[in-house]
């Protein structure tokens, strides 16, 4: 019907000057934009069908292609977008809820950019990273709060477990099944290189993987997939997860399609049937219930290992963090409304949650304020994406971030944002094996490790030059940040001062 | 054999004489509310005498439990395999998220048991619930038999609101007179020979623990609940 007619939002343009006819393109692309008319002997392409992934351009030997945006346009409106338009067309068609995936896109505020971070100048001088040590490593666990002697007077250690980092970066959960299988091996590679951790997500934990189980943290989700003694023992940490700031309050859908071979083997349910996490954990219906949960886990893994509790950043999230450190879990992860997702409602997406960097500050003073900051460490993630960001974030209070998103870009992601669609041109979000091979796994580690190592020196280049030579020293140190173009509810809420004061 | 006391004792105590205890018998007494027993536990015949607290044997891996009383909420929470008999009633969520292995109630069940129960391979749950089931029965259900033979119950349904809600796999057996509303996606019908053929041993299983005459139970009209899809969700959604 006409009116359902969408025009292609990305124009695939061959320079035809260029085009050596070596027809790559048509192999690469798996949505079948490219084909070769026989009949014409020429390569065209369906441009309806493109997702601007760059798989092509990237790979075309002679750079004969580009996609450019349509400069086909609807009649100009402010409020009426070409986006709500054509999600009007496409569900008065189908009658679907919109899905879409990776992070919020919306221009909504980016806090961090309206962070500045300080440096010394003449007094308490800057320090030289390349000549004086660092330390960027922390420890993530509950702390005891007080330090107890026995009757010798020798110090009894009451340390709960640790996660021990060498940098406050982690990767954060994806699931198998979400992600590829050597994205899976890359993030394990990578993250045992960097003495950092990588987390399993909810879809259970490959055999294959449980060698990296020292820098593995293993997620425990409301549909409990591949949950079982031996894999909650198999990692360093477990983590529950509450909630995804891309999706706060509402649970997750891997389609039965996608449920095939090892996925199913490692969520531990039959091949063909959908993976459904219900919205809560229905054992879970309050804090006193969580704690349950917690110590459950712990009895189970005879209390070696440190239990997070992740949450979406949302409007009453200092709240529920205060909650949660009362619970005996560890560590809280809070993930921002900017995080990625495999596949999301995009109206939950789109408008569920609040920024992290004002969830992160809110419940770090919280915390302070109720004098169970120590009972917790805090992680935070929904779009850490430079050096710079784990910074701020450290400064605001975190112990450490997530990332996620970024880990993905490094091991080839083009942030197309069509992970739902099962057919990642990249390797990554899919099963199909031929794109899944696309993917090597020493060469994803291998831009893994560069990235967290470079943002790492990034980390003590500006530390240095802050005059502090102690990740620890920074943490919770907003004297270090100033607001630019802020209000002074935010600058309240962020607790820090305007640049200039 | 070990005789745990649990008077005075702290769970965390009583969960580390089980888990460090070489014995593969072992008694505890005296429970009041102890939470967390056997959470994990494989290999281990355990009795409990008194009362359990929450989440009786959460993830168990294939000990045996034997409640010589009433349990509190999720019981068998996560259970990958093994036994858990309970003479008594259940509270909440029994058998949430359970994998493998058995539990037996001989009396009623709170809210919510059995949701999101699934099989996989050789590893199929049972929940058998005596008396009745509160609601949110079996909801999310992904696979295995939820089986609620009301027994000693004048109950027309023997369960509550919402049985079923979500369900895609696994199937569900009442022992009633009458059907209870149900959702949607839900495909209720009289049982068969068949389907009775399927649940006789854990009816007679039932009956060794608790007491009661095989035929006499089975003797009676049964409804079994299947989901219409295991793929539920599926024309939900519409991508951009
Ligand atoms: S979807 Fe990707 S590979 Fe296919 S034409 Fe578009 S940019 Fe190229
Ligand atoms: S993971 Fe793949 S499908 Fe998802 S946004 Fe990145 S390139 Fe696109």
């Amino acid at each position: 019907m006409a009116i359902n007619y969408i025009y292609p939002v990305y124009e695939v343009v061959r320079d035809f000057g260029r085009c050596v006819n070596c027809k790559l393109c048509v192999g690469q692309c798996a949505n079948g934009v490219h084909f070769f008319d026989e009949k014409k002997g020429v390569l065209r392409v369906d441009d309806a069908k493109c997702v601007n992934c760059h798989r092509c351009v990237a790979t075309c030997p002679t750079r004969a292609l580009k996609i450019v945006k349509s400069d086909n346009t609807y009649k100009e409106n402010a409020n009426w977008t070409v986006d709500s338009i054509k999600e009007i067309y496409r569900q008065a068609e189908t009658g679907g809820v919109l899905l879409s995936s990776m992070g919020n896109p919306q221009p909504l505020p980016v806090y961090w950019d309206r962070i500045l971070i300080n440096a010394s100048q003449v007094t308490n001088p800057s320090i030289d990273p390349l000549r004086e040590p660092m330390e960027t490593t922390v420890f993530l666990g509950s702390k005891p709060d007080r330090i107890v002697r026995d009757a010798q007077g020798k110090i009894v250690d009451n340390m709960s477990p640790q996660l021990k980092l060498g940098t406050p970066i982690m990767f954060s959960a994806m699931s198998y099944g979400s992600i590829s299988y050597n994205a899976h091996a890359s993030l394990a590679k990578a993250a045992e290189k960097l003495g950092i951790y990588y987390n399993t997500g909810e879809g259970g934990l490959h055999e294959d993987f449980y060698r990296y189980g020292k820098n593995t943290i293993v997620q425990v989700a409301s549909g409990r997939f591949g949950v079982h003694p031996d894999y909650l023992n198999a990692g360093e940490c477990i983590e529950i997860k509450i909630g995804q700031g891309a999706k706060p309050g509402i649970g997750g859908h891997l389609p039965g399609a996608k449920i095939v071979g090892d996925i199913s083997k490692t969520r531990m349910i039959p091949a063909g049937s959908d993976a459904i996490s219900p919205a809560p954990h229905h054992d879970i219906y309050s804090i006193e219930d969580l704690r349950q949960l917690v110590f459950s886990l712990k009895e189970a893994t005879d209390y070696k290992k440190p239990v997070a509790v992740k949450v979406a950043a949302v409007h009453n999230v200092a709240a529920v963090a205060s909650g949660i450190a009362r619970s005996g879990a560890d560590i809280i992860v809070i993930d921002g409304f900017r995080g990625g997702t495999g596949a999301a409602p995009t109206r939950i997406r789109d408008n569920v949650g609040i920024p992290i960097e004002l969830a992160l500050a809110s419940v770090d003073k919280r915390l302070r304020d109720e004098g169970i900051r120590g009972n917790v460490s805090l992680v935070v993630g929904g779009s850490i994406r430079n050096s710079a960001d784990v910074i701020k974030a450290v400064a605001l209070g975190a112990d450490a971030c997530y990332i996620a998103t970024a880990a993905l870009m490094a091991m080839g992601c083009h942030l197309c944002r069509s992970c739902h669609t099962g057919r990642c041109n990249w390797g990554i979000a899919t099963q199909i094996p031929e794109l899944v091979a696309r993917l090597d796994p020493e060469e994803g580690c291998r831009r893994l490790v560069n990235l967290v190592t470079a943002w790492t020196h990034e980390i003590k280049e500006m530390m240095g030059g802050m005059g502090i030579n102690s990740i620890e020293a920074l943490k919770g140190n907003r004297l270090m940040l100033r607001g630019v173009g802020l209000n002074s509810k935010e600058l309240e809420i962020l607790g820090i001062k305007h640049a200039g004061e | 054999m070990l005789r745990i006391d649990c008077e005075g004792k702290h769970f965390s105590q009583i969960g580390q004489m089980i888990r460090q205890t070489a014995e593969k018998e072992i008694f505890v007494d005296n429970a009041q509310g102890h939470r967390y027993i056997a959470a994990g536990v494989g290999g281990k015949n355990i009795i409990v005498n008194g009362t359990p607290g929450n989440a009786l044997g959460a993830y168990l891996d294939g000990s045996s439990i034997t409640v010589n009383g009433n349990a509190q909420d999720a019981v068998g929470d996560t259970m990958n395999d093994g036994l858990i008999v309970i003479h008594g009633n259940s509270g909440d969520a029994a058998g949430y998220s359970m994998r493998g292995g058995k539990i037996f109630i001989k009396g009623d069940a709170g809210y919510r048991a059995g949701i999101h129960m699934k099989a996989y391979k050789d590893k199929f749950p049972v929940l058998v619930i005596g008396g009745k089931a509160g609601s949110f029965l079996g909801e999310y259900q992904a696979g295995g038999i939820i089986v609620v033979l009301g027994i000693g119950t004048d109950s027309k349904t023997n369960v509550g609101y919402f049985t079923g809600n979500g369900m895609h796999g696994g199937k569900i057996f009442l022992r009633s007179e009458q059907l209870p509303d149900l959702p949607q996606q839900i495909i209720a019908r009289k049982a068969t020979a068949e389907d009775m053929a399927e649940i006789e041993k854990y009816v007679g299983e039932y009956c060794r623990y608790f007491g009661g005459q095989v035929e006499e139970i089975l003797n009676r009209d049964f409804y079994v609940l299947t989901a219409d899809s295991a793929n539920p969700y599926k024309q939900l959604y519409t991508s951009v």
